[in-house]
């Protein structure tokens, strides 16, 4: 469980989880990537779309 | 590279993790196959060869989905002896609608008329050419984003001239008829020499594009010969080996190729029709590295 910056909501972190992966805050939609800390994962914001991305 | 033994493990190099890498990852897991998972914005690479490089003979499926990080760390990696799915040549091919577009009209796969200019004057002339209404795209872009319907001089004036200010990619004017068509186009998965699974994408509500990251929906397309052939003749011209081809059912010419996907999504394929392209995607994969 990681606490979403924006709002302060709880963000439930699946076992299953990976380094990179997006996670989203299910109360305000705000998007974070999971790194890796010590004592298992933390978040960072996650860039959501670039100019190149797609397809 | 294929008499060269390579690596039994599998590599996902990707900038970030979405439904697909996460499923492709969980694919090889369930295999049994030994995966690992680069972050490309954690990767740096000593471009300088050495025989082996710590890249030789890897199979690494390519799933950056920022164009110009993927093209280039392909480049780095396929020039250090890796195997990149896809190659350089395929993104690059792929990657641009203008290369893209010569490649097939080349080979003879039906694809919309397209015009091309490199000013704002003869853009405008080539617009009137190819006749309204036309679409303009950028060169290099996904998802829809620039992509503008131009009903008349005026509209195209205007769009042209906001292009005129920003980077000297979007003064490389492209622009493509409007194929009459039913609401909707097709995306179709190839892996390999097969098409495995095929979708309709239905625009959005009050939109034409029909990209499903503007709302679209999406059916079940059934696999028809003319689907498959179509397919897997674009592929060949672009040495695809996991692409996502995108069609069109034009009232007058039938099937027509407007885009090969060379890092394709295919979450919504796979939700629709069921065929596990993960699974599929990495059986492929590994079986270059046996």
């Amino acid at each position: 469980m990681v606490k979403c910056t924006e709002c302060d909501a709880e963000i439930k972190v699946p076992s299953d989880s990976l380094v990179g992966e997006i996670v989203t805050c299910s109360d305000c939609g705000a998007s974070y990537e999971l790194i890796k800390v010590e004592e298992g994962f933390s978040i960072k914001p996650a860039q959501v779309v670039g100019e190149d991305w797609g397809q | 590279m294929t008499e060269e033994k390579r690596s039994s493990s599998l590599s996902i190099l990707f900038d970030s993790i979405r439904w697909e890498e996460k499923a492709l990852y969980e694919a090889a897991k369930k295999r049994g196959i030994k995966i690992n998972n680069i972050d490309c914005k954690s990767l740096f690479i000593d471009l300088n060869g050495r025989d082996p490089s710590p890249y030789t003979n890897k199979v690494i499926i390519q799933r950056c989905v920022g164009y110009f990080k993927s093209i280039h760390s392909t480049a780095a990696l396929e020039g250090l002896g890796a195997h990149v799915i896809n190659s350089l040549r395929t993104a690059t091919l792929c990657g641009n609608k203008l290369f893209a577009h010569m490649e097939l009209q080349k080979a003879g796969v039906k694809t919309p008329k397209a015009v091309s200019a490199f000013s704002q004057e003869s853009a405008i002339a080539a617009i009137s050419s190819l006749g309204y209404p036309a679409v303009i795209k950028p060169t290099i872009g996904s998802w829809g984003r620039l992509i503008a319907l131009l009903r008349d001089e005026d509209a195209s004036k205007a769009v042209i001239e906001d292009r005129e200010h920003m980077f000297p990619l979007y003064q490389v004017y492209y622009f493509e008829e409007l194929v009459s068509r039913p609401p909707r186009d097709i995306r179709a998965i190839v892996i390999g020499d097969r098409v495995v699974a095929a979708i309709y994408r239905y625009s959005g509500p009050g939109e034409w594009k029909t990209n499903m990251a503007l709302g679209g929906h999406a059916e079940t397309c059934p696999l028809t010969n003319e689907l498959e052939d179509t397919c897997l003749k674009a592929t060949r011209v672009m040495d695809g080996q996991v692409v996502g081809v995108d069609l069109m059912e034009s009232e007058e010419h039938g099937l027509i190729v407007h885009e090969i996907n060379n890092t394709t999504e295919f979450k919504n394929t796979v939700r629709v029709t069921g065929v596990d392209i993960p699974g599929l995607i990495v059986d492929f994969s590994y079986k270059l590295g046996k």
